[in-house]
């Protein structure tokens, strides 16, 4: 059973395992597949629409990225800055608490009313839905500085920009890469919602359209393509993460 | 030169913690403050060292010249305050670089290898021994070259043996320096003190220690006799002493 022991092997069993159990539920409940298309037809429905797919995905990825790359980099600036400075702390940590209990996904009418059907809608969903948690992860660990590397910070006559940059941010890199899991989980609901709120192209949309006519395959066959971005963001984050941890001793 | 003197009531919020301290620490001397847990010695510790805490001093702390202090004490704690994602070349100077000077290399591998950590200037603090980690701390100490050191209980987490080693190397390479050992192993104390007091809620008293030189031979008769002498002394104190 050594073979079964490879994670390669173990992910193909269980896949295996998922379409068989799909397969037999289409055929024991005798759904017409306009209901719940076999995993044969939506295959199919893959193969044949594979352009098509290709075309919605990379707008939707390029969004995506573009989006989670922003919403990162604001997050990690809005956390330095709030770290840094005692006033920031004062005039935007309420706004902060306040806005993460607005459920952000539910301003995605807005925000496309106000950019439009384009990708700057898609992108600033994205970037607001993870900016949230990217900063309060971020900060939190930023101020949680252990007493006796304070005290070191105290002893050596530190600045707050240096005691920030060489103790504080290292320190808080665990905590930013729970922000950041938070973030890659989020941002293909993000998305998604926003290209569903109003969007020409995108899988969102092309799941929209399918739905509309019928092509439940298609549909389906559009989730399988977006749920293989997830996993691929997913993995490429673990990827990194666990790179830099090892990197980082911890 | 740097002696120190500290008087006056030390109070925890506003609860008396020692009164009547007057504590004399000579120049270029190892000065030993043994007490049991709780009498106030770590707070006596970021006394010295200018660290903020709870606690208010109803007197005076300073050195005999008159100048500051800041600036001049280093200081090792017991759990050695090394970042735990930082080599031990960056962590002995990271004082350096948390001034914004530029750190000198050479000096922390000269300094690492003196401390008996050569070849290990790559490693992580988790890759090392207790030892280990309280010998970074020294080179850090000795890295940043004042002329007043605040040792903070630096070797309690150790075993014995090891600490035994770790006194005569602290004994060896701070030499010329002003030493504040504060302790509750009246062995330590013993053995590394010029001169030492024994700190109690009512004040501080100044220990008997033996004639030789420090650090003085654990084997000796006048050295176990010192010890036996105070753990007696510790053991049948008052209670409120012992209590912890």
């Amino acid at each position: 059973m050594r073979w079964l022991s490879t994670s390669l092997m173990r992910g193909l069993l269980a896949l295996g395992f998922a379409l068989a159990l799909w397969q037999g539920v289409v055929w024991a409940s005798g759904v017409p597949p306009f209901i719940l298309p076999g995993p044969g037809r939506v295959g199919t429905s893959l193969w044949t629409n594979a352009p098509l797919l290709w075309e919605h995905a990379r707008f939707t990825a390029a969004n995506l990225a573009i989006g989670l790359a922003a919403g990162v980099a604001l997050g990690v600036a809005t956390a330095l800055n709030l770290a840094l400075s005692p006033g920031a702390r004062l005039l935007l940590r309420p706004m902060l608490i306040f806005a993460q209990a607005v459920p952000v996904f539910a301003l995605a009418p807005i925000i496309t009313l106000w950019l439009g059907y384009g990708a700057p809608s898609k992108i600033v969903v994205v970037m607001l839905v993870i900016y949230f948690p990217v900063t309060s992860a971020f900060f939190d660990g930023l101020m949680r500085l252990p007493a006796p590397l304070n005290d070191l910070a105290l002893m050596m006559r530190a600045t707050p920009l240096r005691r920030l940059f060489l103790l504080q941010l290292p320190n808080a890199l665990p905590a930013l890469a729970s922000g950041l899991r938070l973030a890659v989980v989020y941002a293909p609901f993000a998305v998604v919602i926003g290209e569903w709120v109003g969007s020409s192209r995108g899988l969102g949309y092309l799941m929209l359209m399918a739905n509309g006519r019928g092509q439940t395959d298609l549909m389906f066959a559009a989730l399988l393509v977006l749920a293989a971005q997830s996993l691929i963001l997913f993995s490429l984050f673990e990827a990194l993460a666990r790179g830099r941890m090892k990197k980082a001793g911890r | 030169m740097t002696a120190l003197r500290i008087c006056g009531d030390l109070w925890m919020g506003a609860a008396p913690l020692i009164r009547n301290l007057a504590l004399e620490m000579p120049a270029q001397r190892w000065s030993g403050l043994l007490g049991p847990s709780g009498v106030g010695k770590s707070t006596l510790a970021r006394l010295i060292a200018g660290l903020p805490g709870p606690y208010r001093l109803e007197g005076a702390v300073g050195a005999e010249d008159g100048a500051p202090l800041a600036g001049r004490v280093a200081m090792m704690a017991q759990e050695g305050q090394l970042l735990p994602w930082a080599d031990c070349v960056q962590n002995v100077t990271i004082g350096a670089r948390l001034r914004g000077a530029r750190p000198d290399i050479a000096r922390a591998r000269r300094l690492l290898a003196q401390v008996g950590l050569k070849g290990m200037e790559r490693r992580r603090p988790d890759a090392l021994s207790g030892g280990q980690r309280q010998r970074v701390a020294l080179a850090r100490v000795l890295m940043e070259d004042c002329p007043i050191v605040v040792l903070d209980e630096p070797f309690s987490a150790l075993d014995t043996v090891t600490r035994l080693a770790m006194q005569d190397l602290a004994a060896k390479l701070l030499q010329g320096r002003t030493v504040i050992l504060i302790t509750h192993d009246p062995l330590e104390a013993i053995r590394l003190s010029d001169h030492a007091y024994l700190l109690g809620p009512d004040g501080a008293e100044v220990l008997d220690l033996p004639a030789s030189p420090t650090p003085r031979d654990y084997t000796a008769a006048p050295t176990l006799a010192a010890q036996a002498r105070l753990l007696a002394r510790l053991h049948r104190a008052d209670p409120a002493l012992c209590a912890g």
